[in-house]
């Protein structure tokens, strides 16, 4: 194998594999440190992940968040631009599908409010992400602090609806409405059962396919429209993006709104899908997430949902853990996530000196 | 009247004992950004240091025990910032990230595991925290109408980390602009390359103004949960980092205008805290969430340039490669 | 016998970067107290040579001697301590400090400010009258002109007890009474004592100042003189070398009209700085007109203003009919529509994008054509197939179009470029730098077709910095100097001589400057 091919081989396979064995020894490391035998914890985590029909479901279930907020990290990466902003877009993409849902007739057909509703989390989740964009293509201002910025604000926006416009009359706890039984996703233990298996109840629903489907969505619009063609150009070399033509702000703006739209679909797995109400803080969490799976599954839709699918097992992992065991919470998890980030994120590149001394050293010139 | 002035000293007061921690914090952000690092993480090591820092003054009893731990977990937490950011050059957003992510996770892990309270730490005894301080000669002073009071409720009765907030701001003012230190370190976030050819290791300089960063934010973190409240709480920073952040950018960098723009922060949070409830003729109730909005629309508005324009020191967040 | 001591002497210095021999065994020996110029072109290496003097980069091998003491420097600390200072083209100053504080960034004198502030004031008033380096101390950098910036690198590396100064391209951002006061410095600068050396590819400014001069060339140092025992010619003909000339036949042909026109185009940068300046000129279909100049003479600024990617600042350009001015701006994407291709002289900074593979290489520009687009798919497997086609026409090799970019050698990388452009049919090409880094039967290959699209009736707009393939192929030649048109010539009628005079010409005055006594 040539040099280049090895250092390929380095670059998309060996260092993402160290990053992540690095944060999992790491995490094993905290395990130890308090009092807890990480190779019993490890069991307890696989088996609330796979060991009975419910956790799966719910492994599931929190893979599908991780997938829409991962795929919308990554969208924005490919155009070298930091999308911190997921929290802010989930919540308010979850505005806009229970503002489509609720203002459409009750009686509507559920394609119908499946579409508006998709639509509706589209909309917000990208308006959202729309305002910071402008102000850093057009007024150069650092779309990292607007961003996040704009999570406080949408979680005091929320508050507001939640307590003061949409809640119930007569209520105490802050959330909406129920929405109308069309518009919920069918979970997919229902659909089991009407093609005649019982499956456990969970909250899996049809939003796993729609997850499915917009990754495929993201695969076909990076790799194989013109419009991803000008945004990969523009996040690996900008200045060769300006010579081929491309404008760099429509390509901030553009890449950034559909990284919040994708953001917002969270509010169709959780909502529409679950919940089948606004509630607060029901987006909690996956903003954050989504930038470890991006950074896990590189950018890539194959690789995210893998990512995404590992974050499920251990968010249901981790809560049979802090039912299994008495002094760990899901934060574990957290802390877990941290370390994802770390290692695969911002130490990404700690052992690519090493890995290409070893094995793909340059030869001597003779 | 008389009423009206009362509250408005009593606001005050209460804005002082917010602005604390945002003062210490932007600080520490101000040190890190001035020689060219962004520093995402102010929150999370906001967070580990109140943590570490209640947690030492429950097991050893002494709240000053617990500032030495509060300081040093939030130095540790600057250099593993250091280590990604100037070693290795990764990303210095993502490398916040982390930091954020890692104390908010970590703190109530080890909090379950030491204290088995749920995250919380033990609350703390009164021995085992910062009080409030009377300021010396207060029986004379108090009896003078307005100054009295003044004295009384606004100046007096802090804990001693309030007073060092305010102490320190000078301190920091004068580091940054008499001192070599200073010189250096405002060089190197505007020009790298020139600290290089002048015989001087940028590196090196970022790691010390991460440094005292550091020592700056466990001093914050160290003040929520042993002088302020009694004890560590899961999230106590409650975006105060970031706020933190916010001031750091709105007061453009530089100490007494970001020290305003803390006070500005923290009064309009103690405002809100009075006008709970309260109704405007005309306009209605005025939503909390308005008033508590008020530190990221102010700051959103600051970077759209809409008020003056906010110049960061030119080579922040990006990392020093000697080029070819 | 006593050894005579130099200043400065270098020998065997070897640097590589990567694949690159940045200095190949260079040797030099400079003076105590004299003005020694190093002259060649951008890329030659001189600017590395200083570079590992002055402790930026470590040599690979090779020995350094300053005032006969030996030395291996780590860091620009140590070489400011053995007395070496430098003033680099690209200036090295904090824009909202002082001038005070610039000077004495790191040499501070003690934790406190205070009291090295005083003594520096006191010094750099002495140095500025004792060299007439006169500089308000406590003006900001970003108020001064760049004449005076540049003074205040001098005093920079005088307060740090330079006894070499070393100043790279220093006339480059000098008006001509600037670099006229300059060199008055120096003057003054000789006389107490101080070394200097002087890198510069402009010919007339080593006569006028310099003691000695040694050539690079190709990161070799190939010769030195002493400046009145040379002259402009032989110096212009060692500085460009003598290389391989390909003869290729070209038949005559009849020109079509015009379709590229520059009328009186003027380029500021950032800085309000001119890059390109009054430059007039028209390319007709059917010919080849080519820029002769040493880099850095407005080359780039003109490539990039033609092909849309920056704007003009004053006059205008007409392509095919459309005209581009300061009102009106045309982007790349569009002049590429109107028929217009641009290969771009740096290869890895705009005309690749490494990480992308040679297909998808094969489109940077041509992402929106028609012809590889429905509505919304992008058809890969037709960029494929088009790439294979292309790569095997221009022989690029290996011909795989999966694989990355930054795999291809440079020479195939350039031929994966201009297949690109050329395969587009354009009406006008603009070509930059086309054998920069290709090897010899490779630069004959695309010699032959950048004919063949001359023949076929395209205007061809050809930048280079190597005179033979300027001299070969073009039908005409406009040489640049400081961004100005200074001379014009049909290629039958030039040679080396001529145009080496042409691309030394400084100043828009009389280049009749009187030498400096001392």
């Amino acid at each position: 194998m040539n040099r280049n091919s090895r250092i390929n081989w380095i670059n998309r396979l060996l260092l993402p594999l160290l990053n992540v064995l690095t944060a999992f020894i790491a995490t094993a490391f905290v395990f130890v440190f308090i009092d807890v035998d990480p190779i019993e914890a490890t069991e307890i985590l696989l088996y609330g992940a796979f060991g009975y029909q419910e956790g799966i479901g719910y492994t599931l279930y929190y893979a599908t968040n991780f997938i829409f907020t991962g795929l919308a990290v990554a969208v924005a990466f490919h155009a070298g631009l930091f999308n911190i902003g997921g929290e802010g877009q989930a919540y308010i993409g979850g505005l806009g599908t229970s503002l489509v849902i609720l203002m459409i007739d009750p009686n509507t057909s559920p394609l119908i409010f499946i579409s508006g509703s998709i639509l509706g989390s589209l909309i917000f989740g990208g308006l959202w992400a729309l305002i910071p964009a402008y102000l850093q293509a057009y007024r150069g201002s650092h779309i990292v602090i607007t961003t996040i910025m704009f999570n406080f604000l949408a979680s005091s926006l929320m508050v507001y609806l939640l307590v003061n416009v949409l809640r119930q009359t007569g209520q105490m706890t802050p959330e909406s409405q129920l929405f109308p039984q069309n518009s919920w996703l069918p979970f997919i233990h229902n659909i089991a059962e009407n093609i005649g298996f019982t499956i456990e109840e969970s909250p899996l629903n049809i939003s796993i396919f729609v997850a499915l489907f917009f990754s495929i969505l993201v695969w076909i619009f990076i790799w194989h429209t013109r419009w991803g063609y000008a945004i990969r150009a523009t996040g690996l070399n900008s200045t060769a993006a300006l010579y081929a033509g491309i404008k760099p702000k429509r390509i901030i703006i553009l890449s950034m709104c559909i990284s919040g739209a994708l953001a917002g679909l969270v509010g169709i797995n959780e909502l529409a899908g679950y919940q089948h109400r606004l509630i607060m803080d029901f987006h909690f969490g996956y903003g954050f997430g989504g930038i470890a799976v991006a950074l896990m599954g590189r950018n890539h839709p194959i690789g995210i949902i893998i990512a995404a699918i590992l974050f499920g097992i251990l968010y249901q992992g981790g809560a049979e853990l802090a039912f299994e065991m008495d002094n760990i919470s899901r934060d574990i998890i957290v802390v877990m996530q941290a370390l994802i980030i770390l290692f695969c994120g911002a130490l990404q590149y700690m052992y690519r000196p090493w890995l290409i001394r070893i094995l793909a050293p340059i030869e001597k010139a003779s | 009247m008389e009423d009206l002035l009362l509250t408005f000293i009593l606001t005050l007061d209460a804005a002082i004992r917010v602005s604390t921690p945002l003062i210490l914090a932007s600080m520490a952000g101000l040190f890190a950004e001035r020689s060219g690092v962004v520093d995402i993480g102010l929150e999370g090591k906001m967070l580990a240091s109140a943590f570490a820092a209640a947690s030492a003054a429950t097991i050893l009893g002494s709240p000053w025990l617990g500032l030495l731990a509060g300081i040093l977990v939030s130095c540790a937490l600057s250099m593993l910032h250091g280590f990604a950011s100037i070693t290795h050059r990764g990303d210095q957003i993502v490398s916040g990230v982390a930091i954020n992510i890692l104390a908010a996770g970590l703190s109530i892990i080890l909090g379950l595991a030491w204290f088995e309270q749920g995250g919380l730490t033990p609350t703390l005894t009164s021995d085992q925290r910062f009080l409030s301080l009377t300021l010396p000669g207060i029986e004379l002073i108090n009896n003078i109408p307005l100054i009295g009071t003044i004295y009384r409720e606004l100046l007096s009765g802090h804990n001693i980390i309030v007073y060092a907030a305010f102490i320190i701001v000078p301190i920091v003012w004068w580091i940054v602009y008499r001192t070599q230190f200073g010189l250096r370190l405002r060089a190197v976030g505007e020009n790298p390359k020139a600290v290089d050819t002048a015989g001087l290791s940028v590196n090196k300089l970022r790691y010390k103004a991460l440094l005292v960063g550091g020592v700056l934010c466990g001093i914050a973190g160290t003040y929520l949960s042993v002088a302020h409240n009694a004890q560590f709480t899961r999230d106590m920073t409650a975006g105060q980092g970031f706020i933190a952040l916010a001031a750091l950018i709105f007061g453009k960098w530089k100490p007494y205008t970001v020290l305003s723009a803390c006070l500005l922060f923290g009064f309009l949070d103690a405002l809100a805290v009075r006008l709970q409830g309260v109704v405007i003729p005309g306009i209605g109730e005025i939503p909390v969430q308005l008033i508590e909005s008020t530190p990221y629309l102010l700051t959103v508005i600051l970077l759209a340039g809409f008020i003056g324009r906010a110049v960061p020191p030119k080579s922040v967040g990006v990392p020093y490669i000697k080029e070819r | 016998m006593q050894k005579h001591i130099y200043a400065i002497e270098l020998k065997d210095i070897d640097k590589r970067f990567g694949p690159v021999n940045a200095n190949n065994k260079v040797c030099l020996q400079v003076e105590k107290g004299s003005i020694h110029g190093i002259i060649g072109e951008n890329g030659a290496g001189k600017s590395t040579l200083m570079s590992i003097l002055y402790g930026f980069y470590l040599a690979d091998s090779g020995e350094i001697k300053v005032f006969g003491k030996q030395y291996k420097f780590k860091d620009s600390h140590q070489a400011i301590k053995s007395g070496i200072g430098m003033v680099h083209q690209h200036f090295m100053l904090v824009d909202n400090f002082t001038v005070l504080e610039n000077v004495i960034l790191g040499s501070e004198g003690g934790a406190l400010l205070h009291d090295g502030l005083t003594a520096a004031r006191k010094e750099l008033t002495r140095l500025g009258e004792e060299y007439g380096l006169k500089v308000d101390l406590d003006a900001t950098i970003d108020s001064l002109s760049v004449g005076s910036q540049q003074r205040v690198e001098i005093l920079k590396a005088l307060y740090k007890g330079a006894k070499i100064l070393i100043l790279d391209e220093p006339t480059g951002v000098l008006t001509p009474q600037e670099a006229q006061d300059l060199f008055r410095i120096f003057i003054a600068l000789k006389k107490e004592g101080v070394t200097i050396i002087l890198i510069t590819h402009k010919l007339h400014e080593i006569l006028n100042v310099t003691d000695n001069v040694s050539v690079m060339r190709g990161g070799e140092m190939v010769a030195h003189r002493e400046t009145s025992n040379t002259n402009r010619e032989e110096l212009a003909q060692l500085m460009v070398g003598r290389k391989v000339l390909f003869k290729v036949d070209k038949l005559k042909k009849d020109i079509g009209e015009v379709l590229l026109k520059v009328s009186n185009l003027s380029i500021r940068d950032k800085n309000n700085t001119y890059r390109l300046r009054d430059v007039s000129f028209d390319v007709h279909a059917g010919e080849i007109v080519g820029i002769a100049g040493v880099s850095g003479n407005g080359q780039s600024a003109l490539l990039e203003s033609l092909s849309g990617i920056i704007p003009v600042s004053e006059g205008y350009i007409e392509v095919l009919g459309h005209r581009m001015d300061s009102d009106n701006l045309i982007y790349p994407d569009k002049l590429r529509e109107y028929g217009l291709s641009h290969v771009p002289e740096d290869r890895q900074r705009m005309g690749l994008i490494s990480e992308f593979t040679a297909s998808e290489t094969s489109i940077i520009g041509y992402h929106n054509d028609k012809t590889i687009n429905s509505r919304v798919i992008l058809n890969n497997t037709k960029v494929k197939s088009n790439c294979g086609s292309l790569m095997a026409d221009f022989d690029v090799r290996p011909n795989n179009p999966k694989l990355q970019s930054e795999s291809f050698s440079g020479g195939n990388q350039q031929k994966l470029i201009l297949a690109r452009e050329f395969n587009r049919d354009p009406k006008i090409l603009l070509i930059g730098q086309p054998t920069r880094g290709v090897d010899i039967g490779a630069i004959e290959f695309i010699h032959k077709r950048i004919i063949a699209m001359r023949d076929s009736g395209k205007a061809v707009l050809l930048v280079s910095v190597e005179l033979e393939e300027i001299m070969s192929i073009s039908d005409r030649i406009v040489v640049l100097c400081d961004g100005q048109v200074s001379g014009r010539i049909d290629s039958k009628d030039a040679n080396e001589r001529t145009l080496g005079l042409m691309m030394a010409n400084a100043f828009n005055t009389s280049d009749n400057i009187e030498p400096l006594t001392t």
